[in-house]
């Protein structure tokens, strides 16, 4: 009777994960299908020409560089603010410090504090400052859904770093800021995995976006200019009506999901060759 | 040139500090700042009577957030019921069964999930659940449906919930002792025995407070389920209604809302509570979690 049991559950449980993974299939499978065909060298070439919302000529170069610098300015700013961080939590507190665990703690949650959330902030905080929806806006918005993703997996590969080689640099002589610097070097794969996974988590997200940045047709060339996402570029062209700018949608998610693998696979790189590095 | 080194190090540890004091304070700074915002409308209006009126006219200046605090509450609930057993599953699956290389070969799975933007899962949406719904699903209990509904809702948050649930949950099944487990399987129990009576019960609150992360990170979701669950403003009455959770009505009526009065306000006061009932969520389920796996460090 209990061996029945097993029999049964076990195969349920193989079931489960096998849909999980199915389900995940499934998307990636149904946004190629859907996409492929409408996807074109124009589509990744060239802005938005005259009646593209009408399903006439042009691309969504726009989204793809609008994007692109709102990442780019985003990862700046809270590569400053966090690698600092982490070294400070990790190697001047001491182990096991309340402090330390406070600081953890609140960036577990404003990890979880929601993208949109963020974005209404983004956007009060940019109304006191007298700023319009800007690539500005953008960029200070998406910094800070990015900050926490990034410090919690920066600090989780500096936690599993050897205590060894901090006690051999400070017994050297050396002091806690010239042991940071060398120790940073040591951190360089885990960094690149941090980065690598904390673009591909906000790239991705268009509530932070959605009224800190504005939308354009354009190449942004200043950071007062507003800057179109990809994530709301699909968004918006799945809500046309006419069914050339829809599939344009389609393409334009497949552009997105290979961003995204290809980020993925590229920290799941570094990050097994940090696991090397470490013994 | 010893004291510049010094000079250095120092300047470094009080710069470094600022930044962890603010990152504290960053928290408190966003609460307060949303609830400022959201002041006006508070004055004006009792809050326990903006909560449960169902009367959304921002023409008129009536703001019932009824209809919203529900519809969140319905699409999480679906979320959290479809997502659960399977996360339940596949990680006890991934704990005690798979072997090293199944469980790699997964890992990427878990990570790809967790990693595909919502507005994928949106599109996704769109193309397949909501025509299942619509011409599969609905009509075997409802006369009509667009398919854009609750029932939609809940099952794109389901699938986007499910890699939180399962990273959470396989990390409180390992720090269950493995003295523990071996125990019960020298007595002769079987694996699936084991994990029923000294597994599940062991991990019981992980389990908890893991679903509860998973709700919250469900409240907050904003752009997927926008996508999918029809936005009108009403309380949905079965699966097959369309909804209105309040982060969409908070992406959707940004732009307009500048031109009338205390409709800026309004929104605000949905993500002050959005924010709220996260932190709140959040905070319980982090501190359950953490001291889990504090007891795991020293047994």
């Amino acid at each position: 009777m209990k061996y029945l049991e097993e029999k049964i559950f076990k195969i349920i449980m193989i079931g489960a994960a096998v849909i999980i993974m199915g389900v995940l299939i499934y998307i990636i499978g149904t946004v190629f299908y859907k996409g492929l065909p409408s996807l074109t060298w124009e589509m990744i070439t060239r802005i938005p020409g005259g009646g593209f919302y009408l399903g006439k000529e042009g691309g969504v170069l726009n989204a793809i560089a609008g994007s692109v610098f709102i990442v780019a300015g985003a990862l700046v700013i809270s590569l400053i603010i966090s690698v600092p961080l982490v070294m400070y939590i990790n190697f001047y507190l001491p182990n096991k410090s309340f402090f330390a665990n406070a600081i953890r703690f609140s960036l577990d949650i404003l990890f979880g504090v929601p993208s949109i959330v963020y974005g209404a902030f983004g956007f009060a905080l940019m109304v006191y400052m007298g700023i319009k929806a800007s690539l500005m806006g953008g960029i200070i918005t998406v910094a800070m859904l990015i900050m926490p993703i990034m410090m919690r997996s920066l600090d989780e590969v500096t936690r599993l770093l050897s205590r060894d080689l901090p006690d051999a640099l400070l017994s050297l002589g050396s002091t806690k800021y010239e042991m940071t610097k060398v120790l940073l070097r040591q951190l360089m794969p885990g960094l690149t995995t941090a980065v690598l996974l904390a673009i591909g988590r906000v790239i991705g997200d268009a509530a932070t976006v959605l009224f800190t940045t504005g939308y354009t047709d354009n190449i942004p060339s200043s950071f007062g200019q507003p800057a179109a996402t990809l994530p709301l570029s699909i968004f918006f062209q799945l809500g046309s009506p006419v069914e050339e700018v829809q599939n344009r949608a389609y393409a334009s998610a497949i552009i997105l999901t290979v961003i995204i693998l290809i980020l993925s696979f590229s920290a799941r790189y570094f990050s097994s060759k940090f696991s090397k590095n470490k013994i | 040139m010893r004291k510049i080194r010094f000079v250095k190090d120092i300047t470094a540890r009080h710069i470094m500090l600022g930044i962890a004091i603010f990152t504290i304070l960053f928290l408190l700074v966003i609460g307060f700042s949303l609830f400022f915002k959201a002041l006006p409308i508070m004055k004006e209006k009792n809050l326990w009577l903006l909560l449960t009126s169902a009367n959304w006219k921002p023409f008129k200046g009536d703001f019932g957030f009824l209809p919203y605090i529900i519809s969140t509450i319905y699409v999480s609930l679906i979320a959290i019921i479809i997502a659960l057993p399977f996360s339940i599953l596949t990680s006890i699956f991934l704990n005690s069964y798979a072997s090293r290389s199944i469980r790699r070969f997964f890992e990427p799975v878990v990570d790809l999930l967790s990693g595909i933007p919502p507005v994928i899962y949106g599109v996704w949406g769109t193309l397949t659940i909501v025509p299942l719904i619509s011409s599969k699903i609905a009509p075997k209990f409802v006369d009509f449906s667009t398919g854009y509904t609750v029932l939609a809702g809940g099952i794109v948050l389901a699938i986007m919930i499910i890699p939180l649930l399962i990273s959470i949950m396989t990390e409180v099944f390992r720090s269950i002792p493995r003295e523990m487990t071996d125990a019960s399987l020298s007595m002769g129990a079987t694996k699936w025995q084991t994990i029923k009576k000294v597994i599940l019960r062991k991990s019981f609150p992980g389990i908890i407070a893991a679903t509860v992360l998973a709700l919250s990170r469900a409240f907050g979701e904003t752009m997927a389920v926008l996508m999918v669950c029809g936005n009108i403003a009403q309380i949905p009455h079965s699966f097959f209604d369309a909804c209105y959770p309040l982060p969409a009505l908070i992406a959707n009526n940004y732009g307009e809302m500048l031109s009338m009065p205390n409709y800026e306000s309004a929104l605000m006061l949905a993500a002050f509570l959005l924010f709220i009932i996260v932190i709140l969520f959040n905070g319980l389920s982090r501190f359950t979690l953490n001291q889990i796996e504090k007891k795991y460090q020293f047994s």
